[in-house]
Formats: C-alpha cells, structure tokens, sequence
C-alpha cells in the first residue's frame, strides 16, 4: 500500500491543477450525496431522490457489468485469447440459474449450480477449442465468433424466444430505507432514500468477489504463477509450473463469473435471446475504457459505464445509448491501452 | 440472421406437410414477433390465428390455403425484411402482417411497391399506417391505438377523479398513438398530464426510470408491453412503488397479466382500455375463449386470449370470408377480393367490425379494470362497452387532422 500512497503523493506534485479537480469534483459529488439540496438546484436538475437513484443504479449495474467483464479479462490477461464467446456463457448460466431456481425454490443454489455448470464449459471450451490453437489470435476469435452464433442458436432451441426471470427470494424483494435524506418535508420531517434491497446485495457481493480476487491474484502463491503467466508464459512453463493446467483452472473460473452474472441478470432484469451479444459488447466496452487484462481496471471500466449509462438514461435519454460509446472512442483516442494498463 | 432461418424452416416446413394433398393452393404469408421484447405477444397471436383455422377451416371452394409463417422482432427492417421474403422466396399471393406499430407503418409503405397483391394487417395498432397516406391494397381490421384508449381517459376523470397524471411508454409509434387517444380524452375533459416519459424498446434496466416517476401525481399510465412490462413490473415491486396505475391495451392484457411471479399483482385495480375484456358476458366472445381454450393444452396458452390472439383471430377470419365470398377468384391482381375485403362487416369475438375509406377499421371499445379472480389468476373485467369508435375519435375529421400525428409530445394537454 505504501507505493500508493507515494505515487498518489507523487502524482499531486507534478500535476497539481489536475489534482486540485479531482479533489473538488470529489467534495461536489459527496455534497450532492449528503447535503439536503436547496430548492434552486432541485429546480436547474431534478429532485435529489432522482438524482441519487440514478447514482446508485449505476453504481449496482456497474456491479454486474463488473462480474460479466472481470472473468473475459482475467482469461485475455493470461491467456492472450479474445473469448467472443464469453456472452453465450452469460447467457446459459442464466438459464440455468433460471431452471435450478424454479425446480428447487432456491436462489442460492441456482448461483453455485450455475457456477460449476458454466466452469465446466469453460474448461471444454479451453481444453477442445483453445488448446488447439495457441497464439493464433485471428483463428481464435474467429472461432469463438461461430460458437457464440451456435451456442445462441442451441439455447433458442432449448428454450424459445421467450424471456425468463429468476424468482428474487422474499427476504430480498422491497426496498429498505438508507440514512440519506433525499428532502425535508413542509413538517420539517426528513424523507429517507428508498432502495431496492436486491441490487445492494448483488453490488455487496460483486464487490467481495472483486476484492476475493484481488487478494487471490496479488497475495497466494495461485495468483502469483498467474501473474507471472501475464508477463511471460514461456519462462513461467520453463520453471516447471503445469501452464495447461494453470490455463484450464482460469479459464473455468472466468467462465463460472460469466455464469454467476448470468443468475444475477436474470434476478434484477430477465434472460432472452439477445441479451448474450448485449452483455459480450457491455464487457467489451468495460474492458477497452478500463484495460486489457487489469482487474482494477474492469472494476473501474465497468463503473463508469454502469453510471454513464444510468445516468444517461435519466438526464439524456434520448442519447444515452451514444454516451457509452463516445466514453470508449475518448479512451480510445487519449490512453488507448486503457484507463489502468500496465502497458 | 441464421437463428431466425432455422426457426422459418422448421415452421414452414410443418405447415407444408399439413397441406401436402396435390390441389389448387392460395399462398398467405403470416408474420408474428416470434423474437425479442414481443415474442410472448407474437406467439399469442399464432395461437388465435390458429384458433381462427380450427373454427373456420382452411378450404376456400376446391383450393387450400396454405400458410407460411415469418418471424419478426418488432423493428420495421425485421417485418420488411420478412414480407419480402415471404413474396420474393415463397411466392406467396396475400399476407397477413405485421404484429407491431412501427412494422405496420413500414409494412404498408412496402405494401405500395406491391400493388398486385393484398395486405391484411395482423395486430399492429399505429395511427399513422393507416390515417397517413394509406396504401389501397393494405386493410386494416383492427382498431388502432387511440381508438383503444376511448374512453379511458373520461372513466379516470370521472369515476377514479385522477386530476393529475404521469405517462411512462415505449419510444415507438404505437404507444404514442395510445398515449395520443389517452391525453385526447383525459385532458379534454379538464384533467392534467404533467409528465410523459419514453423508454427505448427493448429496456431491461428501468430503477432509473421508476425513481423519476413523480410522486404528486393521481396516477401513472403505463404504455408498456412484452418483456418491458413484466421488467418494469418487477422492478417497480422492488423498489417499493406504490402509485395508482392505469394501463394501455398491451399492458393490461393476458401476456402481462399471466405472466410469472408476484410482480404482476401491482396490477390489481389497474383501469385500462382495450379492443377486447377477458370477462366480457357477449355469447360471440365466450365462444371464442372457448375455441381458444379447446384448441391448446393449458400450459401451451393463457388462461384467456389476449389482444394479439385476438387481432390475429379477426383478420384472418376477414381474410378467409372474403375470399370464400369471392370463391378464392384472386385474377385481375386480386381486385374482386380486395372489393369484398373492403366493403366485408365481420363479426368479430369483439364486436363487429367494419372499414372506413381509409380501410381502417370502426369497431367497440371496452373500459376494463383488473381483478383477481381468487384462484391468483388475474383477468379484465369489463367496466363500460363502447361502440363504433372511428379512427378519429368522434372528432369532426378537419378538427381531428389539425392536432397533428401521433409523437413524443404530440397531443398538447389542452381541450380541441
């Protein structure tokens, strides 16, 4: 952590105007969230409930977009290969998940089914698929293209055009009250932001997932070979470590993520045809703006998207849809590795 | 593209090997939303086409009809797309098409390119198809989305004494017509929309969209349908919604109202307007929900057609009449069947129906409110019946045409 602290230290030294912004959009930002807006603003934007809805939805959604995009990083990060089929596993975790939830009753065993059943995809995938071409990178993407176009064809087979939705469990539907005042009534009583309960779950979790992984990668002897896989896999194989197996073992865990967000879209929106090139291009887009490969650099591609897009919908809706791509052109024009690329 | 060709081949060849005996056959190309947001209401409305053959039957004199299907997913370049090829591959002579608004308005501009053969208008409900510089060879046998709304707007007024009201809706013609004959009625009878907001077809995220519903308002009209609906629905349950609703055609409807989960129960006391009441008493209408019921295992169906069944039931049931009139005599580019089509009065499962110049259809409206039946199931109920609603509403047709066509923020919220 020391590093950081320096580099942050060092960063405010040389560029002091831009350090400056940051620090005031932060203390604008964390006004706007606390402070009780005064009627004049309430006028020029909004109401503040609105104002923080959109916020939070964001936020969560950034959540999702998070668990979707850190599995397709994380195998491009090690493994150099494109996954174009990393919506399809979205997709058939979801349906999974969808069929698991009904037939049990449970919520939570349709998240762990959905994992190992998506994993084990993942492992045929790399084991039958990828293995075969190693550093093709053109073939590669090629391929997986066709399988997402015959996986999306397979799952309308098995289950219609129609769209499911996974039952939320009872202790998670409705709202609960967060201690933040979003207006004061005439009686000078504060109302309190109501938010759905479902999507603070799904966030908390997508964040503990996000740090497990963290750690995992910068603290255990696993993520260790994984990093050294990053930087140069031929060494690493040289060293005696089983790559292959290293490989097969990330590969099916990105693929379970993929599932897991799949049991997680179904939850808190719904699963159909579609929804796999969706979410391949909501990863993609998260990957470019945050960084090929960087883990932190999914968390933050996948916030600033999440909120662009919430947010869009709220003050522009007419151009939402535009703002998430003009965000990727920018990056793509001013830091083209990524927001937090290493290279 | 090729998920949507596999789907083709397997049903046309289904419907192929039905009519395999070697006899003169009349080619009718169908398109249903079969993907995306409307699938539920697109195979709906297969089931009350169907329902329309079972009752009916498929002989016109000594020919066959023969039917193939296409699949669209309520954009106007998928139905295009679909009817081209149903006439450029499948050589078919009539079609029954489209399902959904913005299809319609393209469908009978491509119906002008193709004056030789005959357009029969599914289910799609946009004003503009039919009011704006109709096509000659395009008949419309439903109501559109305005006419669906009449009397709505005067029953919240009236009998609820909503004053003030929100609209949320999908961005596409057909909702505006709908919010159209909503704001039309409401507002001319002294009330207020203070808001309408549009949502992309198509949207699967809509807490932002719920946070932004005002909250001093009598009530919020819902103009959502297909999936858009029951996400919403469920996501308004979770965020602890709890406003008065009222809903348009497609959202008070079977696709919605059967739909699974506990979400939909938000509906109950929701008043609505639509071309059709599942409890409607009319001995026309319980035959047909009976036809319905037989001709589909319960799982396979909703416990009562919807507004799609139904729309698919009436045209094709228009389609089939007039050529039996006409003895299946489809020579000189059709003329003597479009004569029968455009002069035909149906009796339809809703009331009867009948053209006006435009070849648009004059028929009955009902104002329904939503109840549970005690079972869980949710059904309409009908509140008022109201016939011979025309395209423009009643009004004097030089006044109707200076309000403007159905958009965004088209009517203004004021008496015309």
């Amino acid at each position: 952590m020391a590093w950081k602290a320096l580099r942050m230290s060092r960063f405010v030294e040389r560029h002091p105007a831009w350090a400056l912004i940051a620090i005031i959009a932060i203390a604008v930002l964390l006004w706007l969230i606390f402070a009780v807006w005064p009627p004049g603003l309430e006028e020029a934007i909004g109401r503040k409930r609105v104002f923080l809805n959109a916020l939070f939805n964001g936020i969560t959604l950034g959540g999702l977009y998070f668990l979707v995009a850190s599995g397709f990083t994380l195998i491009f990060g090690l493994m150099r290969n494109v996954n174009l089929a990393h919506g399809s596993l979205y997709l058939f975790g979801g349906y999974v998940g969808y069929a698991i939830s009904s037939a049990t009753g449970s919520w939570v065993l349709s998240f762990i089914v959905a994992f190992i059943l998506t994993a084990l995809v993942g492992v045929l995938l790399q084991v039958i698929v990828f293995r075969r071409m190693e550093g093709q990178d053109l073939r590669q993407t090629m391929v997986t293209i066709g399988l997402s176009i015959v996986f999306a064809d397979l799952m309308l087979w098995a289950c219609g055009g129609d769209f499911y939705q996974i039952q939320t469990p009872n202790w998670l539907i409705g709202p609960i009250e967060l201690p933040l005042i979003t207006a004061i009534k005439s009686s000078g009583e504060p109302v309190y932001l109501r938010y759905p309960m479902v999507r603070l779950v799904i966030f908390a979790a997508s964040v503990i997932i996000g740090v497990a992984m963290w750690l995992a990668l910068n603290r255990t002897r696993i993520g260790m070979i994984i990093r050294a896989g990053v930087d140069d896999r031929d060494i690493l194989a040289a060293t005696g470590v089983r790559i292959q197996l290293v490989f097969v073992a990330v590969f099916a865990f990105g693929a379970g993520l993929a599932g897991i967000a799949g049991v997680v879209g179904g939850t808190f929106q719904s699963l159909s045809p579609g929804e796999d090139i969706r979410f391949l291009l909501a990863s993609l887009v998260v990957v470019i703006v945050g960084g090929m490969g960087s883990i932190p650099g999914a968390a933050l591609g996948a916030l600033i998207i999440g909120l662009a897009e919430q947010l869009g919908s709220v003050y522009i809706p007419t151009y939402a849809i535009v703002v998430t791509f003009l965000i990727m052109v920018l990056v793509l024009a001013i830091r083209p590795q990524g927001l937090l690329a290493r290279r | 593209m090729s998920k949507c060709s596999v789907g083709l081949l397997a049903l046309s060849s289904l419907f192929l090997s039905s009519a395999a005996i070697a006899q003169e056959k009349i080619k009718v190309g169908v398109t249903a939303t079969l993907e995306g947001t409307y699938t539920v209401l697109g195979e709906d409305g297969m089931r009350g086409h169907q329902t329309a053959l079972n009752v009916l039957g498929k002989k016109i004199g000594d020919k066959e009809l023969e039917f193939i299907v296409a699949s669209t997913d309520a954009t106007p370049d998928s139905a295009v797309r679909a009817v081209r090829k149903l006439i450029e591959q499948d050589k078919v002579q009539i079609l029954l098409s489209p399902l959904s608004g913005d299809e319609g308005i393209a469908v009978k501009n491509f119906a002008k390119t193709h004056p030789e053969l005959t357009f029969i208008n599914a289910a799609s409900g946009a004003q503009e198809t039919t009011y704006v510089d109709p096509a000659p060879n395009f008949f419309r046998y439903n109501m559109d989305g305005a006419q669906w709304q009449v009397g709505l707007g005067k029953y919240a007024y009236d009998e609820k004494k909503y004053r003030k009201i929100a609209t949320v809706g999908e961005d596409y013609s057909f909702i505006y017509t709908q919010v159209f004959g909503l704001v039309l009625e409401f507002c001319g009878a002294g009330g207020q929309v203070t808001n309408r907001q549009w949502v992309p077809l198509g949207t699967k995220d809509f807490a932002s969209v719920i946070a932004a519903l005002p909250d001093d308002v009598d009530a919020i009209y819902l103009g959502l349908g297909g999936a858009d609906a029951v996400n919403f629905l469920n996501q308004y349950q979770q965020a602890g919604g709890k406003a008065h609703l009222m809903g348009g055609s497609i959202m008070i409807d079977q696709t919605i109202l059967s739909s699974k989960g506990n979400a939909k129960n938000a509906l109950v006391g929701t008043i609505a307007a639509s071309g059709q009441a599942d409890t409607w008493e009319d001995p026309g209408w319980q035959k047909f929900v009976k036809a319905y019921q037989d001709a589909f295992p319960p799982n396979k169906r909703f416990p009562s057609p919807s507004l799609l069944a139904t729309n698919y039931y009436g045209s094709t049931m228009a389609l089939i009449l007039a050529l039996r009139e006409v003895n299946g005599d489809l020579s000189n580019n059709q003329s003597k069947f479009k004569a029968a089509l455009a002069k035909i009065e149906i009796d339809a499962p809703n009331g009867k129906i009948k053209l006006d110049s435009n070849r648009q259809a004059i028929g009955t409206n009902f104002v329904t409110e939503v109840v549970d039946d005690g079972k869980g199931a949710l059904f309409s109920k009908v509140v008022k019946v109201i016939p011979n609603v025309n395209q423009t509403l009643g009004y004097d047709p030089a006044v109707f045409s200076k309000i403007g066509l159905p958009s965004r923020t088209v009517p203004e919220c004021k008496k015309y």
